[in-house]
């Protein structure tokens, strides 16, 4: 709510600020726009933006480093024998004075009702002192902006060259994401990896991440071994494809090569449905159907089926990945040239033939890229896999049989009530290590052979 | 063409060969066709199942079975003192006037098991309907109301057929007598089957007949708000850069990778960023749709980029030959020219990602937006959760009536979704043009 005002607030304040801009650029130039050196309206904008960016980037640091900046206040305004301890003690502490204060209490422990009355002042003070002090900045720097309008300032391309900046930062952000998302992943595995061997993690035999609460505690192991975790993985994705790699490919050819382009137009766009489905619908429903019509299924034949085998889940995947191996099939084909397929037939090859021995083989790399990026979001999918498949590791290649993925590990790991830095959480991270890895190797090697290719035939 | 080999078959023998052939070959032909057609016929034979069992098994929950009861609110019970103070009302015992109702309507009920067999005929959320009744009434107080509750989900799910009554006693959820009585109150006319009205305007609850999808879906509102306002401005504004002004070097190179990576990055990977950068280290709320809206925009950022450059390159060279001739700065060409052309482009992208981004579970799992939340979040740091994290949520609920529900909110997001892709559609349809 406060956001909101402060938005329009500052909005027209900077719209009150570009027309006094603009009025003093025309006023200096006595009112006669070619004597200044830009279109007025650029002294406008060149106003508006030595204030509002300031004002923004204050506004945008202060909200991402209030919380931070308040528990550390607070802390610091702890009794002594309290703020002597460690960080993660005073941390529960700092959360027990905010747990109390959001059902409009004062802590149980008296010690803590001064922290409490601060924590109350501070957070009841900061959004007068944000609005306050981005309405000052706005001003002041819109006041420094006014001394240096003259009809001789080239505006516009100052103007230019600060919105140029903008779309720069903009384009990195992509850039500093991942880079986020390294060192975030980085910097909790190798954490982890202090408190469990890497060798242990990648080929331990055994995973059962439950630590022990109290050290007696039966079936508490914690064991970190992840390769029936990556096996799991490895089943389900090779499960999925085995689905989605000949119904892909054969509907791309069906479709690129046989279909009337009318019949085109009305299949594409329904197979293209399958991709904008959401994953969780698709998990209710492995769990909710097919993984019952396999296990009953499997009881007809006599097979002892798991109620959350890796088959159910695994064949629903491979539904859900069917359109993304068709439609990048479906391109590499089309890409085939003309002259090879006329090549083909005036030898007197059929159609079949024809694609066959000439146009897969041609389009091979485009197809291998598409089931590569296909083979990465098998690995990488996580709803359906955490709503059909199990829990326990199994080691295990029998499709019948429940096994586990990473990406369920994942969320079982950070679900639910936690600590932070426990081995269990930190597991996690560990995990998505390895799946980005993989992934990230699996994208680029699978970007890299559709570019190759693309330019071969361009 | 100088041939080597030794001896050239005269032209009736090739002739000959091929013909043998032909029979096979045709056949291999036809099989191979009809793979492809088998191919196809699967996909849509999977999506067409799964379409059916999903509309088939909640199209039943936008009906709900209400219990039409007379209660009598005795003003001994909520309002002893008689001043009609609502401090008083709203802490009155209005389970006990529906329980009363409940025995006055089946006078042979006796024991305790019985009697709280009665009770499970309606729900648990009778008594705060009635008390909101009276407090909005206090007119009411000590008069007889004829009021419409809603009925448990046991009856509900009787009353739709899901529940037969053939089935062993102690294998269905509704005993006999609880049958019998459902049966009476039919036949004076008390149970009515009506639009299901709590389902689009409730919050979650434990119990299946009260809860609703209104709180998911404001959650997904503030989240799909806080993606637009983050990912859209800064995805264009990208787009933009690397079309119109980015140098060819090798920096520009590693953002183009880096873009075309992230856009394949699985999304949990998103949720473990959010986990420890926004929660951990810049110690954000936990289960806020603003934090949300941040992982999801960073994911949808990529989609929205490679649409803007897509939009971009579409705009021809003539368009911007043109402003440059008649003097205009770059910046003057892209703003005044070449992004109004490009805008519908953009925007049709922008739905595509955001349609994706609505569909999204697996990183909002980790930022702890999967509580069981009862309020309605009304702004974007109230804790809250979305439309499919609350299918999650649901679809893990043992209750056959959850199923149904699940099943509903699925249609519902589905119905959102196709929406959403429609319009992206009519959009590029409606400012298709070509140069």
């Amino acid at each position: 709510m406060l956001l909101l005002v402060l938005t329009i607030v500052l909005l027209a304040l900077a719209a009150a600020v570009f027309r006094i801009g603009r009025g003093r650029a025309l006023a200096l130039a006595g009112g006669l726009p070619k004597n200044l050196s830009a279109l007025p309206r650029y002294y406008g904008w060149y106003v508006v933006l030595w204030g509002f960016l300031p004002a923004v980037a204050v506004v945008a640091l202060w909200l991402a480093l209030q919380p931070t900046i308040i528990e550390a206040l607070v802390i610091a305004g702890l009794p002594d024998e309290l703020r002597s301890l460690s960080d993660a003690e005073t941390g529960l502490i700092y959360n027990d004075i905010r747990n109390a204060l959001a059902v409009g209490k004062l802590p149980d422990d008296a010690r803590l009702a001064d922290a409490a009355a601060h924590y109350v002042r501070l957070t009841g003070r900061a959004p007068l002192a944000l609005s306050a002090l981005s309405v000052a900045l706005l001003l002041a720097g819109a006041g420094i902006g006014l001394r240096m309008v003259s009809p001789q300032l080239r505006a516009r391309r100052m103007v230019e060259k600060i919105v140029r900046g903008l779309l720069l930062v903009s384009s990195t952000i992509a850039v500093f994401t991942t880079i986020g998302i390294v060192l975030s992943l980085l910097f909790e595995a190798l954490r982890f990896f202090r408190l469990v061997p890497i060798t242990e993690f990648l080929f331990g035999p055994e995973w059962s991440p439950q630590t022990a609460i109290r050290a007696d505690q039966v079936g508490s192991s914690g064991a970190f071994g992840a390769a029936p975790v990556f096996a799991g993985t490895m089943l389900i994705s090779f499960i999925a494809m085995a689905v989605a790699a000949p119904v892909g490919l054969l509907s791309a050819i069906y479709m690129s090569e046989y279909a009337a382009p009318k019949v085109r137009a009305v299949l594409k766009p329904l197979l293209e449905i399958l991709a904008g489905i959401p994953t969780v619908v698709y998990g209710f429903f492995a769990a909710l159907t097919v993984a019952p019509f396999v296990r009953e299924t499997g009881g007809l034949l006599g097979l002892d089926v798991a109620s959350e085998s890796a088959l159910a889940a695994g064949v629903v995947m491979g539904v859900m990945i069917i359109p993304f191996v068709s439609s990048l099939s479906d391109d590499a084909i089309a890409a085939v040239p003309n002259s090879l397929r006329e090549g083909s037939y005036g030898l007197g090859a059929t159609q079949s033939e024809t694609i066959r021995s000439v146009i897969l083989p041609a389009a091979l790399p485009g197809i291998v890229g598409g089931l590569l990026l296909g083979v990465s979001r098998a690995i990488g999918e996580t709803m359906i896999v955490v709503m059909a498949a199990g829990l326990a590791a199994n080691l295990t290649a029998n499709p019948f049989e429940a096994v586990t993925t990473v990406t369920v590990q994942i969320v079982t790991l950070l679900t639910g009530d936690q600590e932070f830095d426990s081995a269990k959480t930190l597991a996690a991270f560990a995990l998505g290590l390895m799946l980005f890895l993989v992934t990230l190797v699996l994208n680029i090697i699978a970007l890299y052979v559709v570019r190759r290719y693309r330019e071969e035939y361009d | 063409m100088t041939d080597s080999t030794p001896t050239i078959p005269s032209r009736s023998d090739t002739t000959q060969t091929v013909r043998n052939g032909l029979r096979r070959r045709y056949a291999a032909e036809r099989r191979f066709k009809i793979y492809g057609v088998a191919a196809i016929g699967v996909a849509l034979l999977m999506l067409a199942i799964m379409f059916g069992t999903i509309i088939g098994n909640g199209w039943s929950a936008f009906r709900q079975t209400y219990v039409q009861m007379d209660v009598l609110v005795d003003a001994a019970e909520i309002d002893p003192d008689g001043n009609r103070d609502p401090k008083v009302l709203s802490r009155g015992d209005y389970e006990g006037l529906i329980k009363a109702a409940l025995r006055e309507m089946f006078p042979d009920v006796k024991k305790r098991k019985e009697k709280r067999e009665l009770y499970d005929l309606v729900s648990s959320g009778a008594a705060f309907d009635l008390r909101d009744e009276v407090m909005a009434d206090p007119s009411l107080v000590g008069q007889t109301v004829s009021v419409t509750v809603h009925a448990s989900d046991d009856v509900d799910m009787y009353m739709k057929g899901y529940i037969s009554a053939e089935v062993a006693e102690d294998e269905r959820r509704v005993s006999d007598k609880q049958i019998a009585r459902i049966e009476s109150l039919r036949e004076q006319g008390r149970i009515s089957t009506g639009f299901n009205l709590r389902f689009f305007t409730g919050g979650d609850s434990r119990e299946p007949e009260l809860a609703g999808i209104a709180g998911a879906a404001l959650g997904s509102l503030w989240t799909m708000l806080a993606v637009l306002v983050m990912a859209f401005p800064m995805g264009v504004m990208a787009a933009i850069y690397l079309e119109e002004f980015a140098p060819k070097n090798r920096w520009t190179d590693i953002i183009e990778v880096n873009i075309n990576n992230l856009a394949a990055v699985p999304s949990i990977v998103f949720g473990l960023l959010g986990l420890a950068v926004f929660l951990n280290f810049f110690g954000m709320p936990r289960s806020a749709p603003l934090v949300g809206g941040l992982v999801l925009a960073l994911m949808t950022l990529p989609t929205i980029i490679i649409a803007g450059r897509a939009a971009l390159t579409a705009v021809p060279p003539s368009i911007r030959e043109g402003a440059l001739g008649l003097g205009a700065s770059r910046m003057q060409m892209v703003a005044g020219n070449v992004l109004p052309l490009a805008m519908p482009g953009m925007l049709t992208g922008a739905i595509i990602g955001m349609a994706r981004a609505l569909g999204e579970t697996a990183p909002l799992l980790m930022i702890g937006m999967v509580a069981f939340i009862v309020d309605l979040p009304k702004g974007p740091l109230d804790a809250a959760t979305v439309l499919p994290v609350q299918i999650f949520l649901w679809a893990d609920s043992p209750e056959r009536a959850f199923v149904e529900r699940t099943s509903a909110a699925t249609i519902v997001l589905l119905v959102f979704l196709i929406l959403m892709n429609l319009g992206a559609v009519l959009l590029r349809k409606k400012f298709e043009r070509r140069w």
